[in-house]
């Protein structure tokens, strides 16, 4: 295999899997950012995968291959949808963010699990999809000299969309009005609502584009790389995801960075398989490496990042 | 008739059953600097929170401009311009000075914040009124002083025209407090109203046209600050004589209680306290004098078990206490008025007896097999609410609830009763009021003329001349001079602070 083709190999699948990692980096950019800390993610990709595969395998006849694009809609839906659960007991009810987050986490699987089996005559899991995400080669930006064979043949495209989304939340966050307050609310709710701000209607805002953007990713992961969904689809992707924005230290583009990097992780069970040099390596070892990636950089960096000064303060107006 | 900015008619503010405000009145004339005296509790804040849109009145009416204003939350009192500096800032330290100056009134252009047009708005007025602050900065990294100016600016950007200074002067330094008075000046001579919040006597003196006195809820007396003596002033706030002269009866101070030998102390990895040689006798005060961060805070931790000494002796009655554990060291007599009375000092979620026992209730009578005895503990916590003139409404209320004087005046019963060999003393005044401190001087008096020892830690010069028999000045981590208090004054012992004389004098 020449240099080229593995160069493309490692980025593709690097790209397919930093996708849904990205939109859910960015879910949970913007929820702790509003000062709503969410370790439910993992919870609304579940319903986002489940969700939009249901949508999927419902519709791929009527839609054809617009199907995978318009299931991730109905999965950032049903994800924004499933995280008004959060953010009514966070917010209205001030419950321990961290509880209700696990809430979720526990919830999510079981009910989808058990949706599956009524939908689908008692399996655990659904028929694999017909219409689903598949490579893209970018019409003349591949044409150019081994960049274009590198990075534009038969890449992810909803990765370069996550990107995008990315970049989209940074300006969003610093330089736009609702961004300023979105952040000030998670940094000093008080000082906000001194100034007129609406401590929870902009924690709302960031829960609950939290559980669109963690809804996408969940679609993502089961329309491009799981192709069905059961029990087993999300496996650890939420908390990869939340390890990735605290380093990208809550930043959306350091939270895609770094969710793209959580994604050459993953990839490397697959990578390691094409690469001659590592097809000798067991492959257990890529298999956990992922995870145990994800440990380390937790270990070495969730001490030095600053979270928004308020992340997981539940907010009690003064009398 | 003149015109006021602010009338406030026959106010009445009731909590439940208690008056915290009570027929109050007051007018604000343009361009005015008004000063509203009172001790801790006087109501206050009660009335400024009216009149700032947290509270609503039970009673009477707030004329603005001459109309009448109805304000149901902050922000209406906002669009009628009236902009408060309050004592906490509500600033945010993640962001820049631009950003929170902006907050919630952004400019924008398009979707985008108008970054440019803010700075441009702002640079004026901080032209105008001669603020100086740096707008790129971010707030964790500006000073007390300029954070207290963004504060300012923030008002100004929303055009207020009647400004509230809550306590405005308690954090700063005198350099940063001359500048504030530069700016309440420049701000009445631009034709704004100002209300000044304090219980500093010099300030009110200084800066003040007028003078509201309110005590118990009610106004006492409106004055004319020039033509008023600051004693006056005082009594008229406290509601009765004040003993400004303190009975220092002659003492022995021959036997040592606490001697600090070579000690240092670390923090953060770098050295704090550096050769520290200390003696305090019996019947002996002896003040620490130093300007904020040159090792005095350390020194106390590792004095009360807080923090490893890394090196050195401290001996208590003869006893050796270096690396102690607070515990040990409490029973061995010593007793402290920590700095930080609200994290350190107190409990503020519990009641105040169980404040008062928290160095008892480990052991007989006030817990037995592990049982706390509350019978004994709200007894003793009762007794010394009473004795220490605590104004609480019941033992049982939380600490958290009463006022910084009050909350001091707990730490103070709580050390005092279990009748320390030494007493150490950090800050024991600062943020309370006038009647606080003199109270609190007076047990520390009272404590060394018993023949006991007194380590007495504070910023507020004047604190320390009063009450020394001795003082020491710290200046980075090292003791850089000593003086007799009879024969020195504020200047002197300013400069030794500065590190500007580095000598050794007894004289």
């Amino acid at each position: 295999m020449s240099l080229t083709t593995i160069l493309m190999t490692v980025f593709s699948t690097t790209l397919i899997y930093a996708a849904p990692l990205i939109f859910t980096a960015l879910g949970g950019t913007f929820s702790e950012r509003s000062g709503v800390v969410n370790v439910g993610l993992e919870g609304m990709m579940i319903v986002g995968a489940f969700s939009s595969t249901v949508f999927n395998l419902a519709f791929a006849n009527v839609l054809g291959s617009a199907t995978p694009w318009i299931s991730l809609l109905v999965g950032a839906v049903f994800g924004l949808l499933f995280s008004i659960l959060h953010a009514v007991a966070t917010i209205n009810f001030r419950a321990d963010h961290i509880i209700s987050g696990t809430v979720l986490n526990l919830m999510a699987p079981a009910l989808c699990v058990f949706l599956t089996r009524i939908f689908y005559s008692g399996k655990g899991q659904t028929p694999v999809l017909d219409q689903s995400m598949g490579t893209f080669t970018f019409p003349v930006l591949s044409q150019i000299p081994f960049i274009g064979k590198v990075l534009f043949t038969r890449t992810s495209l909803v990765a370069f969309l996550a990107v995008l989304v990315g970049i989209a939340s940074w300006y969003f966050l610093y330089r736009t009005n609702i961004g300023l307050r979105l952040r000030s609310v998670g940094e000093n709710p008080t000082a906000a609502d001194t100034l007129g701000i609406n401590v929870g209607t902009y924690r709302y805002l960031g829960v609950l584009l939290s559980g669109f953007l963690g809804g996408i990713g969940g679609a993502v992961m089961a329309q491009s790389i799981t192709l069905n969904f059961s029990a087993s689809t999300i496996s650890g992707q939420g908390f990869m995801s939340l390890a990735a924005m605290i380093f990208g230290k809550w930043n959306p583009l350091g939270a895609t960075g770094a969710a793209i990097f959580f994604g050459l992780a993953q990839s490397l069970p697959i990578i390691g398989g094409y690469i001659p040099v590592l097809s000798h390596v067991n492959s257990v070892w890529f298999q956990i490496a992922p995870y145990a990636i994800t440990v380390i950089v937790l270990v070495f960096f969730l001490g030095k990042a600053v979270a928004p000064a308020a992340d997981g303060q539940n907010y009690i107006k003064g009398k | 008739m003149e015109d006021y900015v602010v009338e406030i008619k026959h106010i009445t503010k009731k909590f439940g059953d208690y008056k915290a405000n009570d027929d109050i009145s007051l007018q604000l004339k343009k361009g005015e600097i008004l000063a509203l005296l009172g001790e801790n509790g006087a109501g206050k804040s009660t009335l400024m929170g009216m009149l700032s849109g947290l509270l609503t009145p039970t009673a009477g009416e707030i004329l603005i401009n001459g109309k009448k204003a109805v304000m149901s939350n902050p922000r209406d009192a906002k669009k009628l311009g009236i902009g408060m500096v309050h004592q906490h800032f509500m600033l945010i330290p993640a962001f820049s000075v631009l950003e929170n100056i902006i907050l919630g009134d952004e400019p924008t252009k398009g979707s985008f914040i108008n970054y440019q047009k803010a700075a441009a708005t702002i640079q004026a007025l901080a032209q105008k009124y001669q603020l100086d602050i740096d707008l790129k900065a971010k707030v964790r990294d500006i000073t007390v002083g300029m954070q207290q100016r963004v504060e300012i600016m923030k008002a100004l950007y929303r055009q207020a025209n009647v400004f509230i200074f809550d306590e405005p002067t308690a954090a700063l330094t005198p350099q940063e407090i001359d500048q504030l008075i530069k700016i309440l000046r420049a701000l009445a001579a631009e034709g704004k109203a100002v209300i000044f919040i304090t219980h500093k006597l010099k300030e009110i003196k200084e800066v003040a046209d007028r003078c509201v006195v309110i005590r118990m809820g009610k106004v006492i007396a409106t004055v004319e600050v020039s033509a008023t003596k600051e004693e006056a002033l005082a009594e008229m706030m406290v509601g009765r004589k004040l003993n400004f002269a303190l009975d220092k009866q002659k003492m022995a101070q021959e036997k040592p209680v606490l001697e600090v030998k070579g000690l240092n102390v670390e923090a953060h990895k770098q050295l704090k306290v550096a050769g520290v040689d200390l003696t305090v006798h019996e019947g002996e005060i002896v003040g620490v004098a130093g300007v904020d961060g040159n090792g005095q805070s350390e020194l106390i931790e590792a004095l009360t078990g807080l923090r490893r000494v890394k090196k050195g002796s401290i001996k208590v009655n003869g006893k050796q206490l270096q690396n102690a554990s607070a515990r040990k060291i409490s029973e061995e007599g010593v007793g402290c008025i920590p700095e930080d009375r609200q994290n350190v000092g107190l409990i503020l979620p519990l009641t105040i007896a169980e404040n008062l026992a928290l160095k008892d209730y480990y052991h007989a009578p006030a817990s037995k097999h592990g049982f706390l005895n509350y019978k004994l503990i709200n007894q003793t916590g009762k007794q010394l609410i009473k004795d220490f003139d605590i104004r609480s409404q019941s033992e049982t209320e939380f600490v958290g609830d009463l006022s910084g004087g009050n909350q001091q005046k707990v730490i103070v019963a709580r050390e005092i009763a279990k009748n320390p060999a030494l007493l150490i003393a950090a800050n024991p005044t600062r943020g309370v009021d006038i009647g606080a401190i003199e109270y609190i001087h007076e047990k520390i008096i009272e404590q060394r003329n018993a023949g006991r020892a007194v380590l007495l830690v504070s910023f507020e010069l004047d604190e320390i001349l009063k009450l020394s028999d001795r003082i020491v000045v710290m200046h980075e981590g090292q003791i850089v001079g000593e003086i007799d208090p009879q024969h020195t004054s504020s200047e002197e012992l300013g400069l030794m602070m500065a590190g500007k004389t580095p000598v050794s004098q007894n004289r």
